[in-house]
């Protein structure tokens, strides 16, 4: 039993100028049961965040939240604020389609579409008309291919298909798919967990590049991925957050014991 | 509890090599080796009625797919096919009789001695029937210039002389009777053939012998000339003529004598013992030529089986598919893509799942009454039309259609749904770029296994009309027709034997257009995997 103090939410932190993404008292239910509890936080642009919390606290419900795909989801249903760019995302009159070319999401498991390499990267830019012309669009894929880090290994057969890459660069593929589309902010949901150590150090030296155009938020389950590529972490557990602040803040001197315990192994 | 480790110390490798272990092993070794054979044992039954089927239809259905015509060089004469006032090309082609009386006098030509009764005219124009003139008729009609020339023409052989032909309609057994010698006029007004002491004679003694008191006929021939046998003498054969030219009485033959003997009695047949003779003489000069039945594929239902063909039925059941196909893939799919993709679960839903799966078995005749009160009553649409039959069709196959189209999309990866909206693609372009494509060799198979029940429906059919006689190939969805099922059904139910392998013909034609259907289903399914 945790106690009335520990249970507190820890206040949000003032929104300041480099807040790209800032949630107020989120509340998400899968139909009757509740699976987020009034969570707020700031999310940075330019920077890489991580949610850490055991499994099943949430961190891929809230993850959702932040590009509407609980929507997609029967019986979900989202309250409370996420403001981006000073406008309410789960106001009615935004399109949720809109918001998902801003937002890009990479998953757990690769989930190349079972077409082209090529066709894989230039789909986002085809049916957001990014592209006007043939060349542009193998521009297009080029540069995603290239900032992905997979230009290199896939050059010769952009032809084949996706699906025949290996899980690592199947992997580079979905989040050169999601660069494609030229997206403000790209959520990770655990998108190392099906790759061996240098696939996985490779998509942790992509993170750390993307950095620098984009507003990261990544679920990982790993401390050390978290504290390597992340600048903020979140804690979550039970449906809560915890705790929220500096990556090395974090993981040296967490201000809350469970932080603590779970960070150094003892749950979780 | 905590001592129960140390109590009972784990028992390893040794365990896997013991005698026990081993004889598990062989028990469960052997227990693969008879389900394999079980198997084995199932898929050979099934490739043997397999087989047993398709054999016996082929075997049936053979000689249907080839039918006898008989060669006429016949004058055709102004004054009987094209007199005044009836020279329009049009009138050639509808004057039946006519033509038919330049076959007739050919014919009475032939066998001159048909000529003397009614009785016996009747029985040689028999050898074709009526309209079997008509395709002459259409030729000379399109090609005037052949009037007053000498055209060598044929028409099909009646259908009984047809069976016979090929080995039907009696049965019989031909053999040598003898050596003639003189033959002869008795006193009691027959013929006398002498035999001249052939070692065959005594076999065929008793081969007539044996077929006491069953009333067999038995045809003697001696040269050209034929003969019906009445009694046998211990050195003779006494006999009645037949037809051929006339024996030359007292002259010696010193040829053969065969013998034909039909034990069926004549009461029994439907071809008569001068109508055999007729054909066998015939054949022998080859004016009777075997020709593939190309009218099986070319002409409309008829009551002669020697003229009918299939055409209809095909053509029928070709718009027929089309109308099906057209009404309830297109449905199908999208009512499927709704209730799978984008419909809410509650329960309306769940209600019209139950109610697609129940109508999904839902006897085909139920359907058959359902069309006939809609749309013959209440829409008042034609009877026996393709577009009727094709739409009560599409009712009774849309539910299988939408649950295979729904297992389809059912099986797609719901990653494919949200990486695809992930990335900003709408529900709607979701489905269409991505999930409707991964389904699509499913819902092909399954829209073809649907199609194919259609195709062998036959009765919700009856009850719309779809059973009429059409004696004219249908150029329109909406003109009266009948379907290949439901013309095995009719010529089944035909009194004549030469039905019998029509039918086979027909059962072959269905299988065949279903083999191709599902060829078709098996090379779309390529094409679609391969783009992947
Ligand atoms: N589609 C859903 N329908 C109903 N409940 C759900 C659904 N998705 C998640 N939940 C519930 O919501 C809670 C949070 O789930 P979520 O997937 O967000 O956890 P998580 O932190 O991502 O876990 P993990 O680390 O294992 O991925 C869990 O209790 C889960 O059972
Ligand atoms: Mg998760």
């Amino acid at each position: 039993m945790l106690d009335k103090t520990e249970t507190s939410q820890p206040e949000s932190a003032p929104s300041d100028k480099d807040t790209k993404i800032d949630c107020r008292h989120i509340d998400v239910f899968y139909g009757e049961k509740q699976a987020i509890f009034d969570i707020s936080m700031p999310i940075r642009d330019r920077s890489v965040t991580a949610f850490i919390g055991p499994s099943g606290c949430g961190k891929s419900t809230f993850l959702r939240c932040m590009n509407r795909m609980n929507d997609t989801i029967d019986g979900a249903r989202v309250e409370g604020e996420i403001i981006m760019d000073g406008a309410d995302i789960n106001d009615p009159t935004v399109d949720p389609v809109l918001l998902r070319s801003r937002v890009g999401m990479v998953f757990q498991k690769p989930n190349p579409f079972p077409k082209s390499i090529f066709d894989n990267i230039a789909y986002g830019a085809r049916i957001h008309g990014l592209a006007s012309s043939k060349s542009d669009l193998e521009n297009i894929v080029e540069t995603s291919l290239v900032r992905a880090g997979l230009w290199d290994e896939v050059k010769d057969r952009l032809a084949s298909p996706g699906t025949g890459l290996s899980g690592g660069q199947q992997q580079r593929l979905c989040i050169a798919r999601a660069i494609a589309v030229n997206p403000e902010v790209i959520l990770m949901d655990e998108p190392c967990s099906a790759l061996d150590p240098i696939a996985t150090a490779r998509i942790e030296e992509l993170i750390d590049e993307l950095r620098e155009q984009y507003c990261l938020v990544i679920v990982t389950h790993s401390m050390q991925q978290a504290a390597r590529v992340s600048q903020n972490t979140a804690f979550f557990h039970l449906g809560k957050l915890i705790e929220m602040g500096e990556t090395e803040m974090m993981f040296t001197n967490p201000s809350n014991q469970r932080t603590q315990d779970y960070i150094t192994g003892r749950f979780g | 509890m905590t001592d129960a480790p140390e109590a009972t110390p784990i028992e390893r490798p040794s365990s896997f090599a013991s005698e026990a272990a081993m004889k598990r092993l062989k028990r469960r070794h052997a227990a693969e080796r008879r389900f394999r054979a079980y198997g084995l044992v199932a898929i050979g039954f099934a490739i043997l009625a397999l087989l047993v089927l398709v054999l016996s239809i082929l075997t049936q259905a053979w000689s249907a797919f080839t039918r006898h015509e008989v060669v006429f060089d016949l004058t055709m004469e102004r004054e009987l096919i094209a007199p005044e006032g009836r020279d329009q090309p049009e009138q050639i082609a509808s004057n039946v009789t006519g033509f038919n009386t330049l076959v007739q006098q050919d014919l009475l030509a032939t066998f001159p001695e048909t000529g003397r009764t009614r009785q016996l005219r009747r029985e040689v124009f028999a050898l074709t029937t009526r309209l079997a003139v008509l395709p002459i008729a259409h030729k000379v009609a399109e090609q005037p210039d052949l009037i007053d020339e000498t055209v060598s023409v044929r028409a099909a052989l009646s259908d009984d002389l047809d069976l016979y032909l090929k080995g039907g309609a009696t049965d019989r057994r031909a053999m040598v009777a003898g050596q003639a010698g003189i033959i002869a006029a008795n006193e009691a007004g027959l013929i006398e053939i002498e035999e001249i002491g052939d070692s065959r004679f005594a076999a065929f003694q008793s081969a007539v012998a044996d077929l006491e008191g069953t009333d067999p006929s038995v045809l003697l021939r001696v040269d050209d000339t034929w003969f019906t046998l009445e009694s046998i003498n211990t050195n003779s054969l006494i006999a009645s003529y037949l037809t051929g030219p006339a024996p030359l009485l007292g002259d010696r033959y010193e040829t053969p004598i065969d013998a034909l003997i039909i034990k069926t009695p004549a009461s029994n047949r439907t071809v008569s013992d001068r109508q055999i003779a007729w054909t066998t003489m015939l054949n022998e000069q080859g004016r009777i030529k075997r020709v593939f039945n190309s009218g099986l594929f070319t002409q409309a239902d008829s009551t002669y089986p020697e003229l009918a063909g299939a055409a209809a039925a095909i053509v029928g059941s070709i718009f027929t598919m089309i109308v099906t196909a057209l009404f309830a893939i297109p449905v199908g799919i999208l009512a499927a893509v709704y209730l799978e993709e984008f419909a809410p679960k509650n329960r309306l839903t769940d209600l019209i799942e139950v109610n697609i799966n129940n109508l999904a078995a839902v006897p085909s005749i139920v359907f058959g009454l359902l069309g006939a009160a809609v749309f013959l009553n209440l829409f008042g649409m034609p009877r026996s039309v393709p577009l009727v039959g094709g739409l009560v069709l599409g009712l009774l196959v849309l539910p299988t259609v939408i649950i295979a189209s729904r297992a389809a999309l059912k099986s797609v990866p719901p990653s494919i749904r949200t990486a695809a909206l992930g990335l900003g693609a709408s529900r709607t372009q979701a489905v269409f770029h991505h999930v409707l494509p991964l389904a699509a060799p499913g819902i092909l198979t399954g829209a073809i296994i649907a199609m194919a029940r259609a195709l062998g429906e036959t009765a919700p059919l009856l009850l719309i009309g779809m059973v009429a006689f059409v004696n004219e190939v249908p150029t329109r969805a909406d003109q009266e027709s009948t379907v290949l099922p439901v013309l095995i059904y009719k010529w089944f139910s035909g009194a004549e034997r030469a039905w019998e392998p029509m039918t086979s013909a027909v059962i072959i034609i269905l299988l065949v257009f279903l083999v191709l259907m599902n060829l078709a289903a098996v090379m779309l399914r390529r094409r679609f995997e391969r783009r992947w």
